[in-house]
């Protein structure tokens, strides 16, 4: 299978991610779909190392991974602390800042 | 499994009829359950229709010469990204589920229209460019992927390396921090615990649920040693989906206590009938 076709699945996942992210209002759900767009992304990149022959794509890859770990355990624990503090998941409850 | 990770590993390339049937089946099973992850009510479905995402992604990895980063997809992104947000999941409440009053009219319909000119956009964009095919690994990358991922860490991208450990000691701290809650009355000694329970009339630890007389079930409450029962010793959750399943969650309950009465009743009759006769 050449990389086109592995590029192309990215992009498809990616834009489900991100539709994913602009309809639902539980926030879990969207770190979800941010989580699936990162992994579009990935793929991506290792479809472009494949076709560039060196592996600097997959070190890229790499380097994604470790920082969508980092952002998974700081924004779960604001989620938890807003949960803790307005007593919902849901994004549209969280509008303090809006007045 | 084995051809790919082989294959990977040794830069050989798959049986072009065999990798072109696995992208497929892999492609397909990848968007389905994306696309189903986006229309399920619950937190939870969601997650695992994110593990399949992933591990589909994780073989395709492998079935483009990267089978570090298939293992490292597999360990952590399903294996602990996933199950942390497991935890979180469950933690918030499994169920909350998503309300489904749009804020703004007709967000919802935008949004997936420009989604899908996003997808049109693109890979107009990308059909264009031509894109050929694999390049071959060169000699430069090592034996295999694994020492050629290691030599570029280590000499090329060294710096950025160690600054995404600076970054994930933040991330720990920052978890840390944001979940730590400030306590606002002073934690209670252990004499006031025991007062305080002498004074709720249970000394006793409250019994588990489901060692009610007649049944053993989670959803039947436990019995206190002065013949009422407990509700609090079953989990809201069970409670709920009686409710949900248009049960009464109490039915089992009193119909149970009042067989109980009656048995209490007649076996007074008999022990009475039993001291007559005794006596006579």
């Amino acid at each position: 299978m050449s990389p086109a076709g592995y590029v192309f699945l990215a992009v498809i996942l990616f834009a489900i991610g991100g539709i994913g992210v602009l309809i639902r209002r539980n926030a879990i759900i969207i770190f979800l779909c941010v989580e699936l767009m990162l992994n579009a992304c990935n793929l991506a990149f290792v479809a472009f190392s494949r076709l560039h022959g060196n592996l600097d794509g997959q070190v890229v890859a790499f380097f994604v991974m470790v920082v969508a770990a980092a952002e998974v355990v700081v924004g779960l624990a604001i989620l938890m602390a807003i949960y803790r503090a307005r007593r919902s998941a849901s994004v549209d409850d969280a509008n303090l800042l809006k007045y | 499994m084995t051809h790919v990770l082989l294959a990977a590993n040794n830069g050989t390339n798959l049986d072009p009829l065999y990798s072109k049937s696995l992208f497929w089946i892999l492609a397909v099973l990848s968007v389905s359950a994306a696309v189903t992850m986006i229309f399920m009510r619950q937190a939870v479905h969601c997650a695992l229709m994110l593990a399949i995402v992933m591990l589909s992604l994780a073989l395709l990895y492998a079935m483009q010469g990267a089978p570090f980063l298939a293992f490292v997809q597999v360990i952590v992104y399903t294996g602990a990204v996933l199950m942390l947000f497991l935890f979180v999941v469950m933690l918030i409440g499994v169920t909350t589920s998503d309300s489904l009053v749009e804020t703004i009219k007709g967000q919802r319909l935008w949004a997936a229209l420009g989604g899908l000119g996003f997808v049109v956009l693109l890979i107009i964009g990308i059909g264009h460019a031509s894109i050929g095919t694999a390049a071959p690994q060169t000699a430069a990358n090592g034996t295999d992927n694994l020492t050629g991922i290691a030599q570029l860490i280590f000499t090329t991208y060294v710096f950025p390396f160690e600054a995404t450990s600076a970054l994930l000691i933040t991330a720990a701290l920052a978890a840390m921090v944001l979940t730590h809650r400030e306590r606002t009355t002073p934690k209670p000694t252990q004499r006031e615990l025991a007062r305080r329970r002498v004074a709720s009339g249970h000394v006793a630890p409250e019994p588990p649920p489901g060692v009610y007389a007649l049944h053993n079930a989670v959803d039947m409450p436990a019995m206190l040693p002065d013949g009422s029962t407990t509700d609090r010793s079953v989990s809201t959750a069970v409670v709920q989906r009686d409710v949900d399943l248009g049960r009464d969650p109490q039915s089992d309950v009193s119909s149970d206590l009042a067989a109980g009465e009656r048995i209490e009743a007649e076996r007074q009759i008999e022990a009475a009938a039993r001291g007559r006769d005794e006596q006579a």
